[in-house]
């Protein structure tokens, strides 16, 4: 090696993996724009609220039915308000602090459902992948809960656990906690199967070995060096439990066994408005373009991901 | 072969039975009752009669192997017994409705056809649509035809079907009026005319559910295409002179189907489950209402036997997919 090569080097600064990572997540346009959809969504629910102070649940019976604003363009004597630019419900409630509000549930539910999951899809496909003498009962328990009729079993955990949960935890609290868990727990077997697969395959490898050589325990082994390796799948396949999380929360909702009704979520305004769609039509779209969007961009950030975290497309 | 499928069946067994366990521990262990709804004004004791006689008396240990029993034994007796006038089950106890008072299986046989009418359909036209454009959609790789395919089918994994059931309501229903917003079960096709109209109120519910098989099947077979595409018998096919057309369609597609084939067979009951919203979209009275309208009436019997049906079509499926996976491949060898 010559010395102007070695100066060369020396030059070049060490990059952080991760800068990598979003280098080419940037390349990737959908993924560019669904991040920034998801932020605006965020932002637009959690921030929204403190800026647009009107109450969600307030009844307004005289301004009721107001169209949104936009209905000027095609019909000059519709009913419309500026100060309800989304237009009001048939009780008069405004929609704009009714779809942030709902947002903010159907948001919460979505990252904790999929926490939850991820969690516990890690935790079975770590000890299936790592400890040999686990992997046939983790794996064969894996394939009977896929097995397993999920979304009416989930309608039936809503509907059996809902008064108990409700009487120990209070209304909206015992709700949350029975639609995450119930979630939570029909959504891991994807993960764990692929991230069993994976610590497979690195359990193998030399720097495997020689960590174990040093007399590295199994715990310590697991967290500095297994799972840091297995970290892309896992968050790839969080994406897509995000975005599963969310359409199921609204499905329960739409199905009339989610929250109770005075509690707003996307789910739940698309649900109360189906019955009035054919006179107010813009009620169904919010809520239904909120969850579609979302878990548009959702997937288009998994989409992304994937390939940005995939070192064999990365820099090309 | 034939023992690996024996195998898998024997296998099966098992496993359907833990999953009906699941099930029924699950429906037992929950605190819902099914004598709620009656009025409280019932004195304890007759309720205690009303529970013994909705055969609720019983310890679950009793009742478990009970219903066992009448699914794989007895119910299987009265469909012999209707099919062939035999007498093998003697007017045994069937599994029946807290709701209806009559056998599940016979308000499940009634409502069956309505749910298979519009599941089957949306699934073949759906299957239909998805190949041809996986196929255009790998051979013209990052094409405007690929990107559009990755778009729609992007969309059809993200729009969930109680809003594209009620976006297509608002468009075709409500402004255009082309099609009717709800699905007429006691429609009898004998003319053409209910032919048309049993058609136009079969549109929207089926490319409903159509749209998000497109999606998953669309991307599957590009998959599976790219896969192929870029063999090396690809290129032998070409340097053999073959036209493009029958290194395309004959070839690669041929190779490309096998892992579809698995995929199609898999999705088979999910599809079902997106069944379950799209009928009360569309106000279709078949097997999916059934279990919400049983689910909301705590009506036991017919949740466990709806349940466990699906569970049945999971398993079966699954096995259908491993053994035409091994037909399909013979370098796939499971013995």
């Amino acid at each position: 090696m010559t010395d102007a090569t070695v100066a060369k080097e020396a030059i070049e600064k060490p990059r952080n993996q991760w800068l990598d990572v979003w280098d080419q997540f940037r390349t990737h346009k959908g993924a560019v724009f669904g991040l920034g959809f998801l932020i605006f969504i965020t932002l637009f629910v959690t921030i929204g609220p403190w800026l647009w102070q009107v109450d969600p649940g307030k009844l307004d019976i005289r301004n009721k039915d107001v169209r949104p604003i936009y209905m000027l363009l095609f019909d000059s004597d519709a009913k419309v308000n500026w100060a309800n630019p989304m237009g009001t419900d048939n009780l008069g409630r405004d929609i704009m602090a009714n779809i942030m509000q709902g947002g903010r549930i159907s948001l919460a539910v979505g990252w904790t459902a999929m926490i939850l999951a991820v969690f516990l899809g890690t935790l079975i496909g770590v000890l299936a992948g790592y400890f040999r003498r686990l992997d046939g009962l983790l794996m064969r328990f894996t394939d009977l809960v896929l097995s397993l009729p999920l979304l009416p079993l989930l309608l039936v955990m809503m509907l059996l656990f809902r008064d108990p949960l409700r009487a120990a935890f209070g209304p909206e609290n015992g709700i949350f906690i029975l639609i995450v868990v119930g979630i939570g727990i029909t959504s891991w077997m994807q993960t764990a199967r692929i991230v069993r697969g994976d610590v497979m395959a690195l359990k193998e490898r030399e720097f495997v070995l020689a960590a174990r050589s040093i007399g590295t325990p199994p715990r310590r082994m697991i967290t500095r060096h297994i799972l840091p390796n297995v970290l892309s799948p896992i968050m790839v396949s969080a994406t897509l439990g995000l975005a599963t999380a969310i359409i199921t929360e609204s499905a329960l909702s739409f199905l009339g066994l989610g929250f109770p009704s005075d509690f707003p979520t996307w789910g739940k305004i698309l649900f109360d408005s189906v019955d009035r769609m054919t006179a107010f039509p813009e009620r169904v779209l919010w809520p239904g373009l909120a969850i579609s969007l979302t878990v548009l961009a959702v997937n288009y950030i998994g989409d992304g991901l994937r390939d940005a975290l995939d070192p064999r497309i990365r820099g090309l | 072969m034939l023992t690996y499928t024996i195998r898998r069946l024997l296998l099966s067994i098992p496993t359907l039975i833990f999953i009906a366990f699941v099930i029924f521990m699950l429906l037992e262990l929950a605190p819902g009752d099914p004598m709620a709804s009656m009025p409280l004004s019932i004195p304890p004791e007759v309720r205690q009669q009303m529970r013994e006689a909705l055969g609720l008396g019983e310890p679950w240990w009793i009742r478990f192997p009970l219903w066992l029993n009448q699914f794989f034994i007895v119910e299987p007796q009265y469909w012999i017994d209707n099919a062939f006038g035999t007498n093998f089950a003697d007017g045994a106890q069937r599994i029946i409705s807290f709701q209806s008072r009559s056998p599940v299986f016979d308000v499940i046989a009634q409502r069956l056809p309505q749910t298979l009418w519009v599941v089957a359909m949306s699934y073949v036209v759906g299957v239909l649509i998805a190949l041809p454009i996986g196929i255009i959609s790998a051979y013209k790789q990052y094409s405007v035809f690929d990107n559009a395919g990755t778009f729609v089918s992007m969309i059809g994994f993200s729009v969930p079907p109680f809003f594209s059931g009620v976006l297509l309501i608002v468009i075709f229903s409500v402004q255009l009026q082309w099609l009717p917003s709800i699905y007429d079960t006691t429609l009898v096709v004998n003319s053409w005319e209910t032919f048309k109209t049993q058609l136009l109120q079969m549109i929207m519910p089926v490319m409903v559910l159509a749209l998000q098989t497109t999606a998953q099947v669309s991307r599957y077979m590009r998959a599976s295409m790219l896969d192929n595409l870029s063999q090396d018998y690809v290129r032998t096919a070409r340097a053999k002179g073959m036209s493009e057309s029958v290194v395309v369609l004959k070839h690669v597609l041929r190779n490309s189907m096998i892992p579809v084939v698995t995929v199609i067979a898999l999705g088979i009951p999910s599809i079902f489950g997106g069944a379950i919203i799209t009928e009360q979209i569309f106000k279709v009275n078949g097997l999916g209402q059934l279990l919400i309208i049983a689910l909301q009436g705590s009506d036991i019997p017919m949740v466990m036997t709806i349940t466990f049906l699906l569970a049945v079509l999971i398993v079966m499926m699954n096995l259908i997919a491993d053994v035409l996976y091994g037909i399909l491949d013979p370098r796939i060898r499971y013995d």
